[in-house]
């Protein structure tokens, strides 16, 4: 028996160095730095210890602006793909001529770059010298005012990015949503059919429990990623976030690292274990609900 | 409900373009009486499911009518036939409980038809007790036991008192044990609630032990319709001969000559009236009765002693199949230690087949 564990984890030996090396290590690194006021990487000195780098965090109205956007962001884009990626798997899910087709245009954005996809969503909506972008023209046809999405108002951006997110997060989401529903089988169908169910109430009692833990797999993954959000916006906003008012938390965290008004690893440290904090908090109530109704 | 089938065809079409259509169902044609429990029978890939699907309506046939009573349901939707069906993987709900899965096609109904909740609840707590599943009420499908599942499945499929009750190869998930007693029950309820049922299965001993007609089916063409007993000592061809019967029959290749039936060159049976031709000679296992002087020998293999029986296992030369296979009661003494068996033949244990056609010949003896 002992023998046995000795050698099991012998095997493991590999695994555990590589993350402890790479994974383990950085991140104890980050929760000592954030306690660590004015931590300096280049001369590994700091002057206390101490929360004064949350405090800091929690008093920069750029950090608040970063934690206020993502929630947004969050807020709107999981439910919204999911939803739509539900639909959209279910209609592709009914057709049969030229479903692979379809299939494999939904799925074109996984597999494009987020920068090439950028450029798409400027040529939709950036105003330009020559034009105002494809949508401006269109809302101008309904007779409606010009708007600027980039560097317009507040409102305005944050449309273009949950936009943009959804219609970068929703392939996925298509594609675990169609094969869920692809594996349900034929024979559940039957008995409703031969029972009298109607479409809705087979869709509601019958598909949408059967493909539930489909479902709750895409809504947590789909907050942690929406809440890690950063190189969509500055695929659109650019790197200068802060000044577009469209920063997110690890976009913080990035700039106090590396940006223009960089250099300041504690409170990165900080910021991170805030959005740490978070994710895990929002990601424990999702268990606590998928439990309770994913019942199988 | 009397369920009448008027030249029902179902031919599928071809996947590539070159293949052939499948014809699944070919002119079934035959009149249900009502209250009764039909055996669908026949081997794998004959049509079962396909004409089940056919008569509860998840299938259009190609051509062809379907009856309930003097309705013509052919192109009813399922939920309008009023039937109730057993899948051969039950298709329990797995995410509902016990009384979800009965209550399920209660809370379809519409309209007039609506039932409050305290009825649908008396309803389900009915179908439970007819099929004695009241304690498991509130388990979900992947509690229970395959027989257990299965009584689920027929308690869903009766609550609505459908007209016509179809169950798709019911037993085939369950152990030997199970499948009998679980047979019983299913003759029990049928015959309880009086509802016109069809019951698709592979294995003849179960469609003969609780049919009050069995059907035969063969690569979509029905070949014998008729009470258990009679299909079974009146086959119709050979293949039915073959499927019907454990032990199978034993199959001979013989002649007859001047009103006598020779197997290989022993005369073994007179019979009458049957002109000179080529036979398959069908001999059921209980046909062979021990005799010093019989007319048929045969080298002796084994004797496996069965209990009440005994199987004597031997060969003859002009047997269609391996070994003959022979049911002799266990009193009678068999002549142990010598390597040859002689046989005498019951009449009516014998079939003739004619060698082209393999339809059965009638005979005198
Ligand atoms: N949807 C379909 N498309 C094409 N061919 C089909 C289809 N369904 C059934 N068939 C064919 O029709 C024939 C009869 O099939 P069916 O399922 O009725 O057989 P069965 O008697 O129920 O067999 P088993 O005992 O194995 O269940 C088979 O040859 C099968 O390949
Ligand atoms: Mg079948």
């Amino acid at each position: 028996m002992m023998k046995k564990n000795w050698k099991a984890w012998l095997y493991l030996l590999p695994a555990i160095a590589f993350l402890g090396v790479f994974m383990v290590y950085p991140l104890v690194d980050v929760f000592v730095y954030s306690f660590e006021e004015g931590y300096n990487s280049a001369s590994q000195t700091f002057w206390g210890t101490g929360l004064y780098n949350y405090s800091y965090v929690l008093h920069d109205p750029y950090f608040l602006q970063a934690v206020k956007n993502t929630f947004i962001l969050v807020i709107i884009t999981v439910p919204v793909s999911t939803g739509l990626a539900l639909l959209i798997s279910v209609g592709l899910n009914s057709i049969k001529p030229l479903r692979e087709l379809y299939q494999t245009v939904f799925f074109l954005p996984y597999v494009t770059n987020t920068l090439a996809v950028g450029l798409v969503f400027m040529i939709l909506f950036k105003k330009t010298a020559y034009s105002d972008g494809m949508i401006n023209l269109l809302i101008n046809f309904f007779g409606g005012q010009s708007v600027d999405f980039i560097e317009g108002p507040y409102w305005a951006k944050m449309l273009v990015m949950c936009i943009y997110t959804v219609w970068v997060v929703m392939p996925f989401k298509i594609l675990i949503l169609t094969s869920a529903l692809a594996s349900v089988p034929q024979s559940y169908y039957n008995a409703a059919k031969i029972d009298g169910t109607s479409k809705w109430r087979t869709f509601t009692r019958i598909t949408l429990p059967m493909i539930s833990p489909m479902i709750f797999y895409l809504v947590i993954t789909g907050f942690i990623g929406a809440f890690k959000a950063y190189s969509d916006e500055v695929a659109i906003f650019g790197t200068n976030l802060n000044a577009a008012g469209m920063n997110t938390i690890v976009g913080y965290v990035y700039d106090m690292l590396y940006g223009d008004s960089g250099g300041y690893p504690s409170y990165a440290s900080a910021a991170a274990l805030i959005l740490f904090a978070i994710v895990l908090t929002i990601t424990v109530i999702n268990l606590m609900i998928s439990r309770k109704n994913v019942q199988y | 409900m009397k369920v009448v089938l008027q030249h029902l065809t179902k031919k599928f079409p071809s996947r590539s373009k070159k293949g052939e259509e499948v014809v699944a169902v070919s002119d079934f044609t035959f009149e249900i009486p009502d209250g009764k429990l039909i055996g669908l029978l026949g081997p794998s890939g004959c049509g079962k499911s396909t004409t089940l699907n056919l008569i509860c309506g998840l299938e259009a046939p190609t051509s062809g009518h379907i009856f309930f009573g003097e309705d013509n349901v052919t192109r009813l939707p399922p939920e309008n036939r009023g039937v109730g069906l057993v899948f051969q993987n039950y298709a329990l709900y797995p995410h509902l409980t016990v009384r979800q899965n009965i209550l399920f096609p209660l809370q379809n109904l519409k309209g007039s038809e609506k039932l409050s909740k305290q009825v649908m609840l008396e309803k389900a707590e009915e179908a439970a007790r007819l099929v004695q599943i009241e304690k498991l009420m509130d388990r979900k499908p992947s509690e229970l036991s395959g027989g257990q599942q299965q009584r689920v499945a027929i308690a869903r499929a009766l609550v609505k008192m459908p007209r016509v009750l179809l169950l798709d190869e019911p037993l085939s998930n369950l152990d030997a044990r199970l499948r009998l007693q679980t047979r019983e029950e299913i003759r029990r309820i049928q015959r309880e609630t009086g509802i016109t049922t069809i019951f698709v299965t592979h294995d003849q001993e179960e469609a003969m032990s609780i049919s009050d007609l069995i059907v035969v089916m063969k690569e979509g063409v029905v070949h014998q319709i008729g009470k258990p007993q009679e299909v079974y000592d009146e086959p119709c061809n050979l293949f039915v001969a073959k499927f019907l019967g454990t032990p199978p029959i034993n199959v001979f290749s013989g002649e007859v000559r001047g009103g006598v039936l020779y197997i290989g060159e022993d005369g073994v049976l007179n019979v009458k009236g049957v002109s000179d031709r080529k036979v398959y000679v069908g001999v059921r296992p209980e046909g062979f009765v021990l005799e010093a002087a019989g007319p048929l020998s045969c080298a002796l293999q084994a004797v496996e002693v069965m209990g009440r029986d005994r199987s004597v296992v031997s060969t003859h030369p002009a047997a269609v199949s391996e070994a003959i296979r022979a049911i002799i009661p266990s009193e009678e003494e068999i002549g142990i230690g010598s390597d040859s068996v002689r046989f005498a033949l019951k009449p009516a244990k014998v079939h003739l087949f004619d060698a082209a056609s393999e339809e059965r010949i009638p005979f005198e003896v």
